[in-house]
């Protein structure tokens, strides 16, 4: 069995895991990072949306032993000191969530649109979001919270 | 209390979303227990088929593999899945057992499955197990399904029931009549689609039984289960922790939950199974699929004399919690806003080789309003008057509530004028209209519709007595309980079973201004029926409607006790004492003790009145009187490509009234996320079927949930009109946009396809079927046109000849 060398949210990890097992299954079953959800089988949906050295991936579409020497960032990594990241606020304040399953996925997906595009247009969040699905909110409060999260971001690394 | 004061009606930013946001949540499948095995389960290739043979045995020796089962193996105490709502006398409710034994009716059922050490090897092994078939044929088409000589999907047949109501002179109101319009739409069937797919961890310590599970109704599962496993309802307890979207899709009694429930109390040890995407697609119950006709008379300047409809609701294989019922929640609804004189319905719920249908989003009431909004606008057309105007004719004027319908329900309150005329301003209505008239005159390419649709529906299910009356198997009561602790602050015990829908803070809201308490200091148990002994759940828009009066009514109670004990400690009469903003005050004085020493001085019980008992919590549950009719204008301007069929949502504008408000955050999200899901099945989603009964749409690939880059920015609005049937004064909200929106967005394409002769697409109108729609129609006009000028030609020649 191969063995990998990976940090999640901070933490370094050294595993056995089978070459078939998925990332999100590494996270969720083996180092108990149950924040990412999994909605689906054909990486269609971003549930599953972490940030692997820096780039948001589909974790059910990475394989573990590809996350070899890298570096995840999970949604329970993303606030520090107890303090949330502005996009988490701004899911809160846009009320960007209602079960929030899809959440986690598509606050790591728009801080990633965000490093290409700090300042982006309504569609360009839209298009930016395509690939990650939300059954609840209509996306119309999603795109609000993306708004307002670059927002903060901009005045708070400004 | 002064209005600024008020919790109810503010936008409280939700207290759940601290958890959710920061990935501290209790998903079922979050749940990693000691020794816990995993289920996977083998599900049937065939649409109808015999089971000849089923061989474990190589399964048994695979890696990892503690158990191995097939449907034989549970036959003797499986039981069959519970339908709680045999809508008629003589329904035919099929024997339906969570894991088949010797005939499968679907692709999906389940026909074996493996128990393992983990969720991998559990898969693995599926692929030892045999299983032999003899194939039966399949039954697809609900039209042939009943026809003579049709394969049948159980022995009885293929109906399972026909329900049938009256009102009025149906025949007097198609006689003669000046207009009829005559049209039957196609309710295609849509896959829920929660975005959490369900999951299943049971365990037991040999006497008592936990399961969690991804459901919208612990309480009703709880008792389901008992009576199907026949494990004791008291040792059963049941669970749903965080709950990822329901939509109807977790209002069931499922297979999977009776097996890994069995499976449990046969090894002894923890079980988990978590369904994926495609399982979920194949096995989760879906939604509509209806055939609808509707047949609507009416005068020549528009006024409706009656409407008439006949349904066939396709059933699926089986009849599951509530299927037989869903159609007929709709059964009241086809007479929508307007005044008529006499109704007519008939459904007939077919049997066919497909997963069984059941509640999503609305629920038979997006079908009726479908059809209804739709035949407006036919009707509109008909009688040469604009769309808006021919509803206005028609509908119920606010002068006129309460009103009962046609259709025998009193609509409690609305207000059609005000929702319809702030909905027009919005959307700019008139502007619209001559942007189309100029692009009809240009012929433009790219044509401009618009699309009307004047909802109401009937939700915060529901009195009990009326379920009773429709042979429902249960009540509609809700139940809380309101628990004022030693330090002030407050515990409330809901009976309603969230998932998205944001009660822990609406409910804290209403508790903040019954008791004067803080908003922080109150929280929310729910979803675990060790907790919160009694509920009836949640679904078809009841949990503020009934389970917010119980919680009203939980916190007068404890009000009134706390108003004993403060007039007994201010040495007054409790009739002296009044209460407001948390405190209590002997009238006319500043004596004043507030409701957190109260609570502290019952706890303590030193000095109480004569005969109180020490405790400052109190249980309501609240039945219904009435159902709660939110009700809204929606209005939507479509591009139409006519070259490319594409349709593009250019504004989308909903004003809903659902009485009173407590958070418009939250009322506004349900709003949108409902529209959401209406446009979803005019323009995108359908669950097909092939010619052998295999589903193609397995994945999220082929069953197309919308995405951001698919909807619009939706602008909404409110009218505020009270319920009158509750002391909230509110109405319903989680079903009112999907419910709307769905004949908004179809009357819309329908509308700016006229000018071409289109009189219907069909659902979901992607565009290919508008494409071809338009190529259809085209073809028929140069028919018509050719014929017209042969006759011409003929006419000639005979003119020349005579
Ligand atoms: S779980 Fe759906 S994309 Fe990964
Ligand atoms: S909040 Fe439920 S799926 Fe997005």
């Amino acid at each position: 069995m191969p063995r990998i060398t990976v940090k999640v949210d901070g933490i370094s990890y050294e595993e056995d895991v089978e070459p078939r097992m998925l990332l999100v299954h590494f996270l969720r079953d083996r180092l108990g990072k149950t924040g990412t959800p999994i909605g689906c089988d054909t990486s269609n949906c971003g549930s599953c949306t972490v940030l692997m050295d820096g780039k948001s991936v589909k974790s059910c579409s990475v394989l573990a032993v590809q996350a070899d020497e890298s570096e995840i960032v999970t949604i329970e990594g993303l606030s520090s000191d107890g303090n949330w990241h502005p996009m988490q606020r701004a899911f809160h304040e846009e009320h960007a969530l209602q079960c929030g399953y899809c959440t986690p996925g598509m606050i790591l997906a728009a801080i990633d649109l965000l490093k290409d595009d700090p300042d982006p247009s309504d569609d360009a969040i839209r298009q930016g979001l395509e690939g990650n699905l939300c059954r609840c909110t209509g996306y119309c409060n999603i795109v609000r919270a993306v708004r307002r999260g670059a927002g903060e971001m901009g005045v708070t690394t400004r | 209390m002064t209005d600024t004061m008020s919790e109810v009606g503010r936008a409280r930013r939700r207290k759940e979303d601290a958890r959710l946001v920061t990935g501290r949540t209790q998903w079922t499948d979050n749940i990693q227990l000691p020794g816990m095995l995993h289920v996977a389960f083998l599900r049937s290739p065939m649409a109808h088929a015999r089971i000849t043979r089923v061989d474990v045995s190589a399964a048994r020796g695979r890696p990892g593999v503690v158990a191995v089962f097939g449907g034989a193996d549970f036959a003797a105490e499986q039981g069959s899945l519970p339908c709680a709502w045999p809508v008629t006398e003589d329904v035919v409710i099929p024997d339906h057992p969570p894991m088949a034994v010797s005939e499968v009716r679907y692709v999906g059922e389940a026909v074996a499955c493996v128990v393992a050490t983990d969720r991998y090897k559990a898969a693995d092994a599926l692929d030892a197990i045999e299983i032999d078939y003899e194939p039966l044929e399949p039954v697809l088409d609900m039209t042939e399904a009943l026809a003579e000589g049709s394969p049948t999907v159980h022995e009885s047949g293929n109906k399972a029931f026909t329900w049938k109501f009256a009102q009025g002179d149906i025949g007097e109101a198609f006689r003669d009549a000046p207009v009829v319009i005559d049209r039957t739409f196609v309710q295609q069937r849509l896959i829920p689609s929660a975005m959490e797919p369900r999951a299943v961890v049971a365990q037991t310590d040999g006497d008592r039984f936990t399961l969690h599970s991804a459901t919208q109704i612990p309480h009703i599962l709880r008792v389901m289960l008992a009576l199907t496993t026949g494990i004791p309802e008291h040792r059963l307890r049941v669970i749903a922790p965080d709950v990822g979207g329901g939509f109807g899709s977790k209002l069931q009694v499922t297979a999977e939950e009776v097996l890994c429930l069995l499976i449990t109390r046969r090894l002894g040890r923890p079980v988990k199974w978590t369904e994926s995407r495609s399982e979920g697609n194949l096995t989760v119950h879906h939604g509509r699929d209806q055939l609808q006709r509707i047949s609507v008379a009416a005068e020549r300047d528009g006024r409706i004399r009656g409407v008439k409809v006949d349904l066939l609701a396709d059933m699926g294989a089986y009849l599951m919690l509530v299927t037989p019922g869903v159609p007929l929640l709709g059964a009241f609804m086809y007479n929508g806003i307007y005044k008529m004189d006499a109704y007519d319905f008939t459904c007939t719920g077919v049997f066919t080789t497909k997963m069984p249908t059941d509640a999503y989003r609305g629920a038979g009431r997006p079908e009726a309003t479908y059809a209804i909004e739709r035949a407006m606008d036919e009707l509109a057309v008909e009688v040469g008057l604009d769309p808006m105007e021919v509803r206005r004719r028609n509908w119920i004027k606010h002068s006129e509530f309460p009103y009962t319908t046609i259709a025998g329900l009193t609509y409690d309150s609305g207000n059609y004028e005000a929702a319809t005329d702030r909905a027009l301003a919005l959307f700019g209505y008139d502007k619209l209209r001559a942007e189309q008239a100029d692009r009809r005159d240009r012929r433009d390419p790219v044509q401009l519709g618009i699309g009307i649709s004047t909802y109401t529906e009937m939700c915060g299910l529901a009195p009990s007595r009326v379920l009773g009356s429709l042979s429902y198997g249960a009540g509609g009561w809700e139940h809380a309980e309101v628990r004022m602790l030693p330090t002030g602050t407050v515990e409330v015990v809901t009976g309603t079973s969230p998932h998205g829908q944001g009660h822990v803070t609406a409910w804290s809201q209403i508790v903040a201004d019954a008791l004067g308490v803080p908003f922080e200091d109150v929280s929310v148990i729910h979803g675990d029926t060790a907790s919160s002994h009694k509920g009836m759940d949640t679904y078809g828009s009841r949990s503020l409607a009934v389970g917010g009066i119980a919680l009203v009514q939980a916190c007068e109670k404890v009000r009134e006790k706390a108003r004993q004990v403060a007039a007994h400690l201010m040495e007054a009469s409790a009739d002296d004492v009044e209460f407001s903003d948390g405190r209590f005050r002997v009238r006319g004085t500043t004596t004043e003790r507030t409701i957190q020493e109260i609570a502290l001085a019952t706890f303590a019980a030193h000095d109480l009145p004569e005969g109180f008992e020490p405790r400052l919590d109190a249980q309501a549950t609240f039945d219904p009187d009435n159902f709660s009719f939110p009700h809204g204008t929606h209005l939507c301007a479509v591009e139409v490509d006519t070259e490319t069929g594409a349709t593009t949502i250019r504004s989308y504008v909903a004003v809903d009234d659902v009485g009173k408000v407590v958070n418009p955050l939250i009322v506004e999200g349900q709003v949108h996320g409902g529209i959401a899901q209406g446009i979803a099945q005019a323009l995108f989603e359908e669950a097909v079927y092939d010619a052998e009964g295999n589903l193609l749409t397995t994945t999220m690939a082929d069953y197309l949930l919308p995405s951001a880059a698919d909807l619009p920015d939706f602008v909404t609005d409110r009218t505020e009109t009270p319920a009158t049937t509750n002391p909230l004064g509110v109405k319903g909200a989680g079903e009112a946009g999907t419910i709307a929106a769905t004949p908004a967005v179809v009357n819309a394409i329908v509308d700016a396809l006229r000018p071409y002769g289109v009189r219907d697409v069909r659902m979901p109108c992607t565009p290919e079927r508008v494409w071809r729609t338009l190529q259809n129609r085209a073809l028929q006009n140069r028919a018509l046109q050719n014929r017209a000028l042969q006759n011409r030609a003929l006419r000639n020649e005979e003119g020349a000849s005579a």
